[in-house]
C-alpha cells in the first residue's frame, strides 16, 4: 500500500514536470496537457473533475498552472500529492529562467531556438483545439439547450467581445444557481 | 532585507493576478519597475518576450527572473516562493470544497453549468492561438504563414486521426519549423 502511493507520487511529479517543461503560453495549454496525461492516460481523474477543477484554477489568484497543480495534488496524493505536483510545476521554468538569465544575450538572438521555438507554437495550437473539439462535442451531445447555450455565449463573449474570464465564469456558475432553485421550486410543488 | 522584498512583492502579484498569465503582467510591471527599481522598462520588455518564449506560467518566470537578478539564486527562491504561496492556500481551501461539497446538488448544477463554459474559453484560446501563429494575430489572408497553418493542420490530423501524443507532437512541430526554417520556407 505504502509503495504503491509512493510509486502514484513519483508518476506524478515526472508528469507534472513533463508537462511543465513542454507547457509554452498560457495556462489553457497546460491543462490542456494534464487531461491527456491524467484522464486519458493514467485514468486518476475523470473528464468532468478535470473540467471543474480548471474552472477553479482559472478562477483563483496566481498561476492556473500553479492552480491546477494543486488541485490535481490533492486529489492524487493528499498534502503529499500537492506538494509533489506543484514543485514538479515549478521547478522546469525556475531552472530554465535561472539559466537564461544569465545567457539571455545569446539565447535571444540563436536562430535555430528561434524556428524551433515557432514551429512548437503551431503544434501546441493543434493541441488545444484538439482538447476543445472533443469535449466540445461531448457537450453538445448531451443534447441540453442550457449547456449549448453557455458554451456558445461563452465563447462569444471572450473570442468576440473579450469580456474578462472571471466574469463569465461567475455568470456560468449563476446560472448553475438559477437552475438548481429552479428544479428545487418545481420539485416542491410536485 | 532584499530578499524579504522580494517575496512580499511577489506575494502580491500572486494574491492580484486572477485570470491567467496576461492578468499578471501589469502587476509585475508595477511591483518590478515602478516601485522598486529592479528592472528597467527595457529588461521589462526582455521579460516579457523570455516568458512568451519558454515554458512555464510568466508569474514564475518574471519571479525567478527578477529575483535571480537582484539577488542570485536565494532571491529567485524567495520572489517565485511569494508567487506561488497564495495559490497553495486559497486552492487548497477551494479543492476541500469541492472534494467534500461536490455530491451536493446546488454544486452539481454549478459546475455542470461551468463545464462548457470552460470547454468554451478552451476553445477560444486555441483559435486565438492559431490566429497567432498563422496570421499574426487577425484573419487575412494576405498575412497567412502558409508554413505554419500546414503545420498547424498536420498535427491536427496526427492527434485527431492517430491520436498522437501531445508532447511528442509538439516535439515534432519544433523539428518542422527547424527544418522549414533551414530551406529557407519560413524566416
Amino acid at each position: 500500500m505504502e509503495r504503491s502511493r509512493g510509486k502514484r507520487l513519483v508518476t506524478l511529479f515526472f508528469s507534472m514536470l513533463y508537462i511543465s517543461a513542454f507547457t509554452f503560453g498560457g495556462g489553457f495549454v497546460i491543462v490542456t496537457l494534464m487531461k491527456r496525461r491524467f484522464v486519458d492516460e493514467l485514468h486518476w481523474l475523470d473528464e468532468q473533475e478535470m473540467l471543474d477543477m480548471t474552472a477553479i484554477a482559472q478562477s483563483s489568484p496566481g498561476a492556473i498552472a500553479v492552480n491546477a497543480a494543486v488541485l490535481v495534488g490533492w486529489k492524487v496524493g493528499g498534502f503529499a500529492g500537492m506538494v509533489t505536483a506543484v514543485l514538479g510545476t515549478v521547478l522546469p521554468p525556475v531552472a530554465i529562467l535561472s539559466l537564461i538569465s544569465l545567457f539571455y544575450a545569446m539565447f535571444a538572438e540563436n536562430r535555430i531556438v528561434a524556428l524551433v521555438l515557432r514551429g512548437m507554437q503551431s503544434g501546441v495550437a493543434a493541441v488545444i483545439v484538439d482538447v476543445a473539439l472533443g469535449l466540445g462535442a461531448k457537450v453538445l451531445k448531451n443534447r441540453k439547450w442550457v449547456h449549448n447555450a453557455i458554451l456558445a455565449a461563452a465563447f462569444a463573449a471572450t473570442f468576440f467581445f473579450k469580456v474578462n474570464v472571471v466574469w463569465i465564469i461567475l455568470c456560468a456558475a449563476l446560472v448553475g444557481v438559477i437552475l438548481a432553485l429552479a428544479e428545487r421550486k418545481g420539485g416542491m410543488a410536485k | 532585507m532584499t530578499l524579504l522584498e522580494l517575496f512580499l512583492s511577489f506575494l502580491q502579484i500572486g494574491l492580484f493576478s486572477i485570470g491567467g498569465g496576461y492578468a499578471a503582467i501589469p502587476l509585475i510591471q508595477s511591483q518590478a519597475v515602478e516601485i522598486h527599481g529592479w528592472l528597467t522598462a527595457e529588461q521589462f520588455l526582455d521579460l516579457a518576450t523570455i516568458a512568451e518564449m519558454t515554458p512555464g506560467p510568466i508569474g514564475i518566470n518574471a519571479a525567478t527572473f527578477v529575483g535571480m537578478r537582484v539577488a542570485g539564486l536565494a532571491g529567485a527562491a524567495s520572489a517565485t516562493l511569494g508567487f506561488v504561496l497564495p495559490s497553495l492556500i486559497i486552492v487548497s481551501l477551494l479543492s476541500w470544497v469541492y472534494l467534500r461539497f461536490r455530491q451536493l446538488p446546488m454544486l452539481q448544477s454549478v459546475l455542470a453549468s461551468l463545464r462548457p463554459a470552460v470547454v468554451a474559453l478552451i476553445g477560444a484560446a486555441g483559435l486565438r492561438m492559431f490566429l497567432q501563429v498563422g496570421f499574426g494575430g487577425q484573419l487575412d489572408i494576405a498575412r497567412a504563414d502558409w508554413a505554419a497553418i500546414a503545420l498547424f493542420a498536420a498535427a491536427l490530423f496526427g492527434l485527431r486521426k492517430y491520436k498522437m501524443s501531445p508532447i511528442l507532437t509538439i516535439a515534432l512541430c519544433g523539428a518542422g519549423g527547424l527544418i522549414l526554417g533551414l530551406l529557407g520556407i519560413i524566416q
